[in-house]
């Protein structure tokens, strides 16, 4: 492994026993071994904290000073660690290019697109300005943007998310580059968006015939992109394989783990199973196995000596784990080893939906914004439709999810519904009181009852305030006096949400996100509340942690009887808690009705578009699928399309016929009811009918 | 834990160490100095007018026989009380109408802001230089309160900028969603989020606040006789810099080490708070 091979197979990129400790002996990278192939993409699979974006950035040359990297670093059998900063330089760009996930900040915002894309060009190779700029061209009609001409005289900040990690992708690959490195390319991006940039890296791949190195959290996105897969844990490689063994057969109790706890759109009803317990920091490692505090295959020989990657089988198979043989030879799986949490029992026999009360009926809510411009005199210049007349109402022990892509109004009709003031536009109906006709004293009564859970659980609990406190708040604004009744009930909701009573002494940045989401829940709860609106409560945690506090939501909505108003983006999580779904697009409701119905007959053309996109986490699933690819980007919500708001990216509307194309464009569709017996609606004129292509095996 | 981190970098800072060193020695000198001298300030030496240090009278004698040691100190005490005084008004205010005017928006912020402004233009050395004389009768606390209105108008701007963006984090959303009335959010959550800023610009405030006493004292708009100040003194002593040094070099040396350690403190300060410094 460490010897440099030469000849035809010899790996382009081939890194051996990596280390790289940052200032003050934090270890974040500890030994990791991979090599790339021409022509293959290698997965590198891992949570935050795991040390895979620095494991590249260390290949890259691009750490900041004072960073100790030991191992080594070939590059077509040349060493890169402790090259010269010139000689990187030539390399970076040209041998080896790097794509961010923030395409943003990776774009100067003062040159255009075509201009910095041709730098890249012309920093590499000896040629021309105008020849240059014809190759940025190019590239850029390569990656897919269309009209690249005009659009390479564009600035980066007129251009979409995806259309900029599109030219991030085109000046990735300005020189051929023989390994290209993409960290996190389609976090940022929305699901589509994401389908068509992950379509672009094929193609940019084959073009070039690059080896690719991907860098992701998202083991959807791996099982249908990569070919082998490195999962790394606490800094450390864990297991490595083909993408097919790793994902059927993986031998290492994390990777098992990891795969169990994902939430699946083709297994929606079963349990997810979480790992316990925290990654450990990498200032205080255990003793021994990393993973062993939260292993449920833990002996006591794991706390002795950190396993190393061993051989498993025959072929690259190496996983680092004493009883990987064991797990091999008895075939263990994820879903047998770990422990299933139970499911909770439901407090009483659901009565149908129509005989519940309705907690929140929403009716035609409108929220517009003016565009303003001019610095003294301001003139409105347009409207910003971010709502534009919704409809959608919740029953008592109802999960509804209000799902779409990012600018398609989640959050606006969020917060109008949370400020209970009068909307601009139709009405907002808590438990029975218009918001509109609230005093100020019934204002405050009805916060009781309507409590939120934001997403970022950084961002959410003041980090000046020990836990104990910030869970008084909401108790003490609503009239506990006694400082021995709150104490009582702050120790109440701690255990509740699977926390330690002693815990309510500590500062939230003594917690883990996990753990700050559960206080962040534990706070909702407070009031015992009839409904909360969840803002993407899990779309900032990790995976392993992610399982955990959706089974602590369902838990709680089944025990206590409440009611979820569920905003999220990823389809997997709400296919998983929710009973009813309404698909958003550009401040529209485009599909609504109960999950399995909407989720197994999709019939507006963006919810079939939104749920094949979805990457799944089963290699053979995932390539077998086809795709519905949206072409271009969300309009904007201040000039939205006339008629159906989807019509220019509509796939279905090129099969059309010419007079019923006009329909569309003239009409706008409303939400008509499909089936007079089920409960789902779609506003399209033409309606699908057929099987899911989204979802196979549901 | 933060206040772990600060405290350990501001103790590694040498600057900040020295300063703290140096302050703590004056201000024992302020305090408990007076009791070791033989001499109380309103005390006056018949025999010794004008007389250079010596072993009787440390730090010499003024023309009529005050012993410069005891109403330097006695001075000195002054000054301080007044720097912090005037830091803690002028921060406070400026964090309670900064946060407010951030906090609410809508008119509230131009009125606040209309006003931060107004004094801003005002010459305020001359507003107290009027003002201050009229208040001869009172207490010399309306001084503090003068100096105070005058120089709390730059923070309150920052912290409004500094509001506007904590408003919109959700656990200030959280609060609001949980029904808690604006100020109180202001006073729990928003500033104590603030700390760190209103911390620095306290300690910098104590030594504008001193140099602005002394300033006016030095004029006579400040504190008046027979109380002193150490700007009174220097202003004393200023006339007879040539002949009789001590009566202007102790004051004076005394300012510019009191200032010259709280502004070292306050610069370890924002070195040991802000988590981009690498110091």
């Amino acid at each position: 492994m460490t010897e440099p091979t030469t000849g035809r197979d010899a790996p382009i990129l081939e890194v051996s026993d990596l280390n790289v400790t940052f200032r003050g002996g934090i270890k974040a990278v500890r030994g990791v071994s991979y090599r790339l192939n021409r022509g293959e993409i290698l997965g590198i699979v891992g949570e935050s904290g795991s040390g895979k974006s620095v494991t590249s950035l260390a290949v890259m040359g691009l750490l900041p000073e004072g960073t100790e990297i030991s191992g080594s670093v070939r590059l077509h059998g040349k060493e890169l660690i402790g090259a010269r900063e010139e000689e990187l330089t030539r390399l970076r760009g040209k041998s080896v290019s790097m794509i961010f996930q923030d395409p943003l900040s990776a774009f100067t915002p003062v040159y255009t697109i075509g201009d910095q894309i041709a730098e890249a060009v012309r920093i590499h190779q000896k040629v021309g300005k105008d020849q240059a700029a014809r190759r940025a061209v190019e590239l850029l009609d390569l990656v897919g943007i269309p009209r690249p001409d005009l659009r390479a005289k564009a600035f980066p900040h007129e251009f979409s998310g995806g259309m900029r990690q599109r030219a991030m992708i085109a000046m990735a690959i300005a020189n051929d580059p023989d390994v290209l490195i993409c960290d996190e390319p389609t976090t940022a991006l929305d699901v589509t968006i994401q389908a068509q940039v992950l379509e672009v890296l094929k193609t940019a791949q084959r073009e070039t015939g690059a080896g690719i190195v991907m860098i992701t959290h998202d083991l959807g996105v791996v099982a249908g992109l990569a070919d082998r897969v490195l999962v790394m844990y606490a800094g450390k490689p864990v297991e490595t394989g083909t993408v097919e063994e790793i994902y059927y057969r993986p031998r290492q109790p994390y990777t098992m783990g990891l795969l169990a706890s994902i939430p699946r759109m083709d297994r929606p009803t079963e349990r997810l199973i979480p790992i316990e317990g925290n990654p450990p920091s990498p200032a205080a490692l255990p003793p021994g196995c990393p993973f062993a505090p939260r292993c449920p295959l833990k002996v006591e020989a794991c706390d002795d000596a950190e396993p190393e990657l061993e051989r498993i089988g025959t072929g690259g198979r190496m996983s680092a784990c004493i009883r990987s043989h064991e797990i091999d030879l008895k075939g263990l799986d994820g879903a047998t080893v770990y422990p299933v949490p139970e499911a909770p029992a439901q407090r009483e026999e659901r009565r149908p939906r129509a005989e519940r009360e309705t907690v929140l009926k929403v009716d035609d809510l409108v929220r517009h914004y003016p565009l303003m411009k001019g610095a003294v005199f301001k003139r409105q210049v347009g409207t910003v439709h971010a709502v534009d007349g919704i409809s959608f109402d919740i029953a008592q022990g109802e999960t509804l999810a209000l799902v779409g892509e990012s600018g398609c109004g989640k959050t606006t009709t969020l917060q109008q519904i949370m400020q209970l003031q009068a909307p601009q536009g139709g009405t907002v109906v808590v438990l029975g009181k218009d918001s509109a006709k609230l005093g100020k004293a019934e204002r405050k009564e009805l916060r009781r009852d309507l409590q939120i859970v934001f997403q970022d659980p950084m961002a959410a609990l003041d980090p000046r305030m020990p836990v104990g406190d910030i869970l008084a708040e909401p108790l003490r604004a609503h009239g506990y006096k006694d400082a021995k009744a709150v104490r009582a009930r702050v120790a109440e909701l701690l255990t509740l949400v699977g926390l330690a009573p002693e815990h309510a002494e500590r500062y939230p940045q003594h917690f883990s996100g996990g753990q700050r989401q559960r206080i962040g829940i534990a706070r909702a709860l407070a009031l015992e509340p009839k409904l909360i609106v969840l803002d993407e409560p899990v779309s900032a945690l990790d995976v392993s942690i992610q399982a955990g506090v959706i089974n602590l939501l369902e838990d709680l909505k089944a025990r206590l009887g409440l009611s979820y108003l569920f905003v999220a983006h990823d389809l997997s999580v709400v296919r998983h808690l929710a009973d009813r779904v309404a698909v958003m697009y550009l401040g529209k409701i485009a599909e609504i009705g109960a999950v399995d119905e909407v989720y197994g007959a999709p019939a507006h053309p963006y919810t079939r578009a939104l749920l094949s996109a979805i990457p799944l986490p089963d290699p053979e699933l995932e390539r077998s699928r086809t795709r519905i690819l949206l072409e271009g980007d969300l309009p904007s919500p201040a000039d939205p399309p006339s008629g159906c708001r989807f019509r220019t990216r509509c796939p279905k509307r090129a099969l059309l016929g010419e007079a019923e194309a006009r329909k569309c464009d003239e009409v706008e569709p409303t939400v008509e009811r499909l089936a007079p017996a089920g409960d789902h609606g779609a506003a399209c004129h033409y309606p699908e009918s057929t099987e899911a292509v989204a979802a196979p095996g549901v | 834990m933060r206040s772990k981190v600060t405290l350990a970098r501001l103790a590694r800072n040498p600057q900040a160490r020295y300063g703290l060193l140096a302050l703590v020695l004056l201000l024992a000198l302020a305090y408990i100095g007076p009791f070791l001298g033989p001499y109380d300030w309103t005390d006056k030496d018949f025999m010794a007018f004008l007389s250079p240090p010596s072993a009787d009278h440390w730090w010499g004698t003024t023309q009529i026989g005050q012993d410069v040691y005891a109403v330097t100190l006695r001075g000195m005490q002054k000054s301080i009380v007044i720097g912090f005084l005037v830091a803690l008004v002028s921060t406070g205010l400026a964090a309670l109408v900064g946060a407010a005017a951030g906090y609410f928006g809508g008119w509230v912020d131009k009125a606040l802001m209309w006003g931060a402004d107004l004094l801003l233009v005002l010459p305020s050395f001359l507003i107290i230089a009027i003002i201050s004389p009229r208040l001869k009768g009172g207490s010399w606390l309306w001084f503090v309160l003068l100096l105070a209105l005058f120089s709390w108008m730059i923070t309150s701007r920052v912290v409004r900028s500094m509001t506007l963006s904590l408003r919109e984090r959700e656990f200030v959303l959280a609060a609001r969603y949980m029904g808690i009335p604006g100020w109180k959010i202001i006073l729990r959550h928003i500033v104590p989020n603030l700390s760190s800023l209103l911390i620095i610009d306290a300690t910098i405030n104590v030594s504008g606040a001193i140099i602005g006493e002394a300033a006016l004292s030095f004029f006579g708009f400040g504190i008046q006789p027979p109380d002193v100040s150490l700007g009174t003194l220097i202003a004393a002593g200023s006339s007879k810099v040539t002949g009789y040094p001590w009566l202007f070099l102790f004051p004076a040396g005394l300012l510019v080490l009191l200032v010259l350690s709280v502004n070292l403190i306050g610069d370890g300060l924002r070195d040991a708070l802000d988590p981009g410094s690498t110091k």
